[in-house]
């Protein structure tokens, strides 16, 4: 079974969201960067189960720089077998997509993995677009992923419920929690990852459709009105007469 | 030129975020000149309802072939829709539907997809959708370069009433593919509604010391008409389900109202939430941080204050508000 993750870089979840050059670039400056969770601790560690249970390898992608190696060699120190960067500083999830199916397209790999979303721009869009330029079915939110030979059993995420869907290799399958539990590396993980093979490939020159003209920060909220525990019942008046929402 | 917008269902129904589609994306025809076209898929018994919304036509593909959710047929379907209608803007929710289908649309038509679009677009330069980004620490304008556009609506970001009027619904056979997701099973959880879409939310967190007193919370949503919501240390412990799990890590939501029980403001847990137009916190400790993110705060035992609010919010009730 050749399985393939897409990794993400993200900012480490407390890290403090900050605009420099007029508020058109997000500011790295004391930022740590991780292996989007998502990413980590569901398809990937989903990925190295079916694994150990089924034979053959899991490579890592990334779109990005030689800066991200660091969370490169992460995926590794859990587990996965190689990684590939994809030497291109990506603008957008389209541009992601083509430059992984550039890559993955020959590659013959049974299943994609990825997260749901990654934690900084919250698209939850590459895996259905990678699905779409590979014609492979895509099942997006899915919370558990079983295989029996080349059929696969999946819970995905529907309104209000769960759905037990069966879809044939290859596919691409977005990860959302319930699919693993997530795997701390161990030293000799670490030690190993430091010579798994981390191949750097050119990009095919694939171009972004959109740009993000500038970010902004949410208005800051007023004074919290307290209100006394024991005049609780007030909190009721204020939400009907004052917020107006109920 | 016109907008299509795809309009999902639940149970054979219109679901509730395909209005709030459906009304985004008229509006945006409307500024454009333009009309708007509303696509459903599979059994539904009451699109015609779409008309209220604005949409002008109604594209209804009704094989029972279209009734399992399958993102590549749906795809199709759209993609279809689109080359029938001229139409270059796409609109979808961003639920679980619009997750599966919009970015498959958006690769299929070459176009730019914002996805979780949280307002209308601005065409004074160029075409940008705001969304939210960072789990809603902040938003980012994102333009799109692309003839063919298209937009997933995070739930509950605009006016979702209905305006009047009425549509005509075709029935619409295009070809399609084979099926690649066999549905096998639907496993129903209580929710009806799922956390995203719900206006008012009660959530609770490790202050209240275990599953058993649960029951308070689920009291109090009831008598305000709210969903339940837990903080990730609750949904770990297995205390409650997974997918009432908020935050950074979990669903992220932006609900009218927002009531935090025994959770302290931890920044990954503000992440999903702090979009929310108004925020409650309830908490025995004066320096929990998620007081700073309040609009209203209650300092005191959660075991006390609740039983309280749940008998003042049945006063309220019974008081024909
Ligand atoms: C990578 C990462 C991702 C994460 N993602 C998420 C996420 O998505 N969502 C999330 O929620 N967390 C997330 N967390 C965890 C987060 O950091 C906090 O640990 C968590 O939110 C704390 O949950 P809590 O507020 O319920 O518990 P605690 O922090 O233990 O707070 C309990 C609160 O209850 C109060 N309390 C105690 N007794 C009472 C009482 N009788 N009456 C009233 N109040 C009382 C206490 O004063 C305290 O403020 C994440 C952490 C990491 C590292």
């Amino acid at each position: 079974m050749k399985i393939l993750v897409c990794i993400s870089k993200a900012p480490d979840t407390t890290a403090k969201i900050a605009f420099t050059d007029n508020n058109t670039a997000f500011d790295t400056n004391g930022v740590q960067f991780i292996v989007n969770p998502y990413d980590e601790w569901y398809a990937l560690v989903r990925g190295l189960e079916l694994k150990e249970q089924n034979g053959g390898s899991v490579t890592v992608v990334n779109v990005g720089l030689a800066e991200n190696e660091p969370i490169i060699r992460k995926a590794l120190a859990i587990g996965a077998d190689e990684a590939v960067r994809i030497n291109v500083n990506p603008t957008d999830a389209l541009q992601t997509a083509k430059e992984i199916v550039a890559f993955a397209k020959a590659e013959g790999f049974d299943m994609v993995l990825l997260g749901k979303e990654t934690i900084d721009y919250n698209g939850s869009q590459l895996g259905g677009m990678i699905a779409e330029l590979m014609d492979m079915p895509y099942v997006s939110l899915a919370s558990k992923l079983e295989m029996e030979g080349t059929t696969a059993t999946i819970h995905r995420d529907i309104q209000g419920g769960t759905e037990v869907v069966e879809v044939t290799a290859p596919f691409v399958i977005s990860a959302a929690k319930g699919m693993a539990e997530a795997r701390i590396p161990n030293m000799r993980g670490i030690m190993a990852a430091r010579t798994k093979p981390l191949k750097v490939v050119e990009g095919s020159g694939a171009n972004a459709s959109t740009t993000i003209a500038n970010y902004e920060l949410p208005p800051a909220k007023g004074e919290c009105h307290y209100i006394d525990a024991d005049n609780a019942a007030e909190l009721i008046e204020l939400l009907h007469n004052e917020a107006k929402v109920i | 030129m016109s907008v299509l917008i795809y309009a999902n269902t639940a149970n054979g129904k219109i679901h509730k975020s395909a209005f709030e589609a459906v009304a985004y994306g008229s509006k945006i025809a409307a500024d454009l000149g333009t009309n708007a076209t509303a696509i459903v898929i599979g059994a539904c018994s009451d699109a015609e309802s779409l008309g209220e919304f604005g949409a002008t036509k109604i594209l209804h593909a009704n094989d029972s072939k279209f009734n399992d959710f399958d993102p590549s047929i749906y795809t199709q379907v759209v993609v279809k829709g689109a080359e029938a209608e001229g139409a270059d803007v796409i609109i979808f929710s961003h639920d679980f539907s619009g997750k599966s289908i919009a970015p498959r649309v958006a690769a299929k038509l070459d176009a730019g997809l914002v996805s979780g679009a949280v307002d209308y677009p601005s065409t004074a330069n160029g075409f940008t959708v705001k969304k939210a980004v960072f789990s809603g620490k902040a938003f980012a304008n994102i333009t799109i370069n692309t003839d063919k556009k298209v937009i997933s609506l995070l739930p509950n970001s605009v006016d979702k009433s209905a305006k009047g009027g009425s549509a005509s619904v075709e029935t619409f056979s295009p070809e399609v593919g084979a099926a690649t997701v066999k549905v096998k099973e639907v496993i129903k959880e209580s929710a009806d509604l799922p956390l995203t879409e719900a206006e008012k939310v009660v959530s609770a967190g490790r202050g209240l010391k275990g599953p058993e007193n649960w029951g308070m919370i689920e009291d109090l949503a009831k008598e305000l008409g709210a969903a339940t919501a837990c903080s990730r240390p609750v949904a770990d412990m297995d205390w409650r389900p997974h997918h009432e799990h908020v935050g950074q890590t979990g669903v992220a939501i932006r609900p009218n109202l927002y009531i935090a029980v025994g959770i302290s403001g931890a920044i990954q847990h503000l992440a999903g939430v702090n979009q929310s137009k108004t925020i409650v916190v309830i908490n025995n400790d004066p320096e929990a941080p998620f007081f700073k993110s309040a609009n209203y705060g209650i300092v005191g035992d959660a075991f006390e204050v609740i039983p309280k609010l749940v008998e003042a919010a049945k006063a309220f009730n019974a008081s024909n508000h």
